[in-house]
C-alpha cells in the first residue's frame, strides 16, 4: 500500500508538473513521466498486459509524435498570443463541467465498497484476451472501426487535392 | 525469496550486465576490423596485440577528452539524453533466456533475469522508449542539425516500430505465447522458427536495422547532411554514451531476433548431447552456441554496414509504410489461415 | 562518328524488373562482393616497420655529398639557393682557411646550409643546378616532428657521413 501512496503521490505531483512547466517540451517531458507512473500503477494492480501497452502506446509512439510536433513548432513564451474573453470563459464552464463530473463519479463510487476483483489474474494476456473476444467482442470491433476511421481522416487530409495541386 | 535466489539473481544481472558492455566495447573494435577487412586494409593494430587495447584507449581518450555544454543548450536535459540512451539500451537484456536451466547441487539457476509472460512487449516498450534519448539529447543542444537529426530518428523509429510489430504478431500466431522463455523452450531441437516464418524473420531484421539506426537507415546522424546528426553538439562521453548505446541495442537486437526466430539456446540433437555430456554441459554448449548466433548477427550488421549506402529519407518511408507494412499484413493474414487450414 | 576504341557503353533507361526493384537481390549480390574482399590479403604497409619500395628517381631528403677524399664538395656558389622555386634553401659562405684543407674541396665553402623542410617542394632543381655535384635528393622520406623549428635542418643532418673519419 505503501508503494502505491508513493507512486500515486509521484503522479499527481508530475501532473500538475505538466500544468505549470512553462516550456511546453519540458511539459510533455513531464507528462511522459506520468504516464510512467501509471504504467507503475497498471503493474501493481497486476495488469500486465494493460502495462506494457499504455508503456509502448503512450509513452513509446503517442508521446513521442507530440514531442516532434512540439519540437517542430518551436512554441515560446513572446509568441503566444494572449487569450480572448471567450476562450476564458468557455475555458471556466468546461472546467467546471469536469470538476462536477468527478465529484459525481467520486460521490457514486464513494457510498460503495472498494472494488475487488473477480479474478485477480485478469490483468494476464491470455485472460484479458479470452474475455475482450468473447464477452466484449461487439465494443472491440466497433471501436477498431472507430480507429479505421480516423485513420481514413489523416489519409483524406494528407492527400493533396487534385483541383488545386493542378 | 530467499536470500540464496537473490544472490543468484544478483551475480546474473551482473554479469549479464558486464557481458553486454564488453560485447558493445569490443563491438567497437569489430567493427572497424571487420570495416577494414571488406576494405582490404588491417584496421587498428598498434594499441596491444593486434590492436585488442584499442576500446580500452579509445574510452581512455572519450573519458579525457573536453566536457563542453552549448552555453544556450538546456544543460540539465543535454545530459538527460545520453543517460537516458544508454540506460534504455541496457535494460533490454532483462528478459533474454541466455540458456535453460542449470543445476548445481540443489540449486537450479534460471539463466533469465526475468521471467514475465509479456517478454516481447516489455522489448517493445524498451526499444520505443529508446528513441527519447535521441530526441531529448537533440532538442537539448538547441542545433538545427541535431534537432533535425532528432525528428528523423523519431519518425523513423516510429513507422518501423509498426511493421516490427506485425511482424511478430505473425509470430504470435503460431507461439501463442508472449514469453521469450517459452518461445525459446518451443523452439527445440531444430524446430526452429525461421523455419516456419522466413518472410516475418526477413521484416523483422529490416526493422532491427532501422530501429538500430545502423546503416542503411542511419539517417538520424548522417554525416553528409547533418553535420552528426543528433549528437552534433555532443563531445567526450557523453558523445561515447550515444555511441556505445548504439552498439549494445545492435547486441540486445541480435539476442532479440536469435531468441524470436533463430532457436534462442536451442540446438540440432541436442538431447543427444545431454545423454551424453550431461545436463549442465548440455546447457553450456547451448549459452555458447547461442552467443556464437548473436555474433553473426551482430558480424551481419556490420556487414551490410560496410556494403550498402544509405537510403534517401523519401525513400526510407517508402519502404516503412508501401513496402514493409503490406506485406507484414499479408504476412498475419496468410499465417492465420495456414494456421487454421491445419488446426481444422 | 565510329568510336575509336570499344569503351563506348549505350546507355539505356529501362525502367527496372521485378527483381531489380525488389532490392533484396541487388543486396545479397552486394554482400557477395564485399565478402570476397574480407578474405583478400591487405594492401596496407605498415609505414614505419614496412617499408614500399622507392622508384629509382624518386626525390626525397637531400643530402650534401662528399668528394672521394672525403672533402665536402660544397663551394657555396648559391646556384641551388637561386634555383629553388620554393625558396628553401640559405646558406652563409666563409672562407677555407690554411689546415682545413682536407675538409673543403674549394677556397670558400659553406659555413651554414640550411634547407627547410616545411618549404621544400622535392623538385630536384636544385640538385640540377649544383654545378659541384654537391647536392642530390637521394635520402629517405623525412621524418615528422613536432616543432617547426625543428624542420629546418642545417649541415648536421644535411652533409653525409665522412668516408674516412
Amino acid at each position: 500500500m505503501n508503494t502505491f501512496y508513493f507512486i500515486a503521490f509521484l503522479s499527481i505531483f508530475f501532473s500538475i508538473l505538466v500544468i505549470t512547466a512553462k516550456n511546453p517540451v519540458h511539459s510533455i517531458l513531464y507528462l511522459i513521466l506520468t504516464f510512467f507512473t501509471f504504467t507503475i500503477h497498471y503493474i501493481l494492480l497486476n495488469a500486465q498486459f494493460l502495462a506494457i501497452v499504455n508503456f509502448i502506446v503512450y509513452m513509446g509512439a503517442i508521446l513521442v509524435l507530440f514531442l516532434y510536433t512540439l519540437m517542430l513548432m518551436n512554441l515560446n513564451k513572446e509568441s503566444e498570443q494572449p487569450k480572448s474573453n471567450l476562450i476564458k470563459f468557455a475555458a471556466v464552464i468546461g472546467g467546471g463541467c469536469f470538476l462536477v463530473t468527478i465529484v459525481a463519479a467520486l460521490k457514486a463510487f464513494g457510498a460503495s465498497n472498494p472494488v475487488i476483483l473477480k479474478d485477480p489474474n485478469l490483468g494476464l494476456v491470455k485472460n484479458l484476451g479470452k474475455v475482450l473476444f468473447n464477452e466484449y467482442l461487439l465494443p472491440f470491433e466497433i471501436s477498431s472501426v472507430l480507429l479505421l476511421s480516423a485513420m481514413v481522416g489523416a489519409v483524406l487530409l494528407a492527400t493533396k487535392d487534385p483541383k488545386t495541386a493542378a | 525469496m530467499e536470500l540464496a535466489d537473490i544472490i543468484v539473481k544478483f551475480i546474473l544481472v551482473v554479469i549479464i550486465f558486464a557481458i553486454s558492455l564488453v560485447i558493445a566495447m569490443y563491438s567497437t573494435y569489430a567493427e572497424r576490423k571487420i570495416a577494414a577487412f571488406f576494405q582490404d586494409r588491417i584496421g587498428p593494430n598498434r594499441a596491444g596485440p593486434w590492436g585488442l587495447l584499442q576500446p580500452l584507449a579509445d574510452g581512455g581518450k572519450m573519458f579525457l577528452k573536453e566536457e563542453i555544454i552549448p552555453t544556450n543548450a538546456s544543460s540539465f536535459l543535454f545530459i538527460v539524453g545520453p543517460s537516458l540512451a544508454i540506460m534504455t539500451a541496457c535494460i533490454g537484456s532483462a528478459v533474454i533466456p541466455w540458456g535453460q536451466k542449470l543445476t548445481i547441487g540443489a540449486h537450479v539457476i534460471d539463466l533469465q533475469v526475468a521471467d514475465i509472460n509479456v517478454g516481447i512487449l516489455y522489448v517493445f516498450g524498451v526499444v520505443s522508449l529508446g528513441v527519447y534519448g535521441v530526441m531529448i539529447g537533440g532538442w537539448a543542444s538547441n542545433n538545427k542539425y541535431s534537432l533535425l537529426g532528432a525528428i528523423r530518428a523519431a519518425s523513423q523509429n516510429i513507422s518501423y516500430e509498426i511493421s516490427m510489430g506485425l511482424s511478430i504478431i505473425a509470430l504470435l500466431l503460431i507461439t501463442g505465447t508472449l514469453s521469450l522463455r517459452q518461445i525459446a523452450e518451443q523452439q527445440h531441437s531444430w524446430h526452429w522458427n525461421v523455419l516456419s516464418q522466413p518472410v516475418g524473420f526477413i521484416l523483422f531484421l529490416i526493422c532491427a536495422f532501422a530501429e538500430t539506426n545502423r546503416t542503411p537507415f542511419d539517417l538520424p546522424e548522417c554525416e553528409t547532411e547533418l553535420v552528426g546528426g543528433y549528437h552534433t553538439e555532443y563531445s567526450s562521453m557523453k558523445l561515447g554514451f550515444y555511441l556505445f548505446a548504439e552498439y549494445i541495442n545492435m547486441f540486445i537486437s541480435s539476442a532479440v531476433m536469435v531468441t524470436l526466430y533463430w532457436g534462442a539456446y536451442n540446438y540440432p540433437f541436442m538431447d543427444w548431447m545431454a545423454a551424453h555430456i550431461g545436463t549442465n554441459g548440455a546447457v553450456i554448449l547451448g549459452v555458447t552456441l547461442m552467443f556464437a548466433k548473436i555474433f553473426l548477427f551482430i558480424f551481419f550488421f556490420m556487414w551490410v554496414r560496410w556494403t550498402i549506402p544509405r537510403f534517401r529519407y523519401d525513400q526510407l518511408m517508402d519502404l516503412g509504410w508501401k513496402i514493409l507494412i503490406p506485406i507484414a499484413i499479408a504476412n498475419i493474414v496468410v499465417t492465420g489461415i495456414v494456421i487454421t487450414l491445419i488446426n481444422r | 562518328m565510329e568510336p575509336l576504341s570499344n569503351k563506348r557503353k549505350v546507355v539505356d533507361n529501362k525502367p527496372l524488373n521485378f527483381w531489380e526493384r525488389a532490392y533484396l537481390p541487388a543486396i545479397a549480390q552486394g554482400l557477395a562482393i564485399t565478402m570476397k574482399h574480407f578474405f583478400r590479403k591487405p594492401v596496407t604497409i605498415s609505414y614505419p616497420e614496412e617499408k614500399r619500395e622507392f622508384s629509382e628517381n624518386f626525390r626525397g631528403m637531400h643530402s650534401l655529398k662528399r668528394d672521394e677524399n672525403g672533402k665536402e664538395r660544397c663551394t657555396a656558389c648559391g646556384l641551388c639557393a637561386l634555383s629553388c622555386p620554393a625558396e628553401a634553401i640559405t646558406m652563409t659562405a666563409a672562407e677555407r682557411q690554411p689546415g682545413e684543407e682536407n675538409l673543403y674541396r674549394e677556397e670558400k665553402y659553406a659555413a651554414v646550409y640550411e634547407i627547410n623542410m616545411l618549404r621544400c617542394i622535392f623538385c630536384g632543381l636544385c640538385e640540377e643546378a649544383c654545378p659541384k655535384e654537391a647536392i642530390y635528393l637521394d635520402g629517405d622520406i623525412v621524418p615528422s616532428d613536432y616543432l617547426r623549428k625543428d624542420f629546418i635542418y642545417g649541415k648536421d643532418k644535411l652533409v653525409e657521413a665522412p668516408l674516412n673519419p
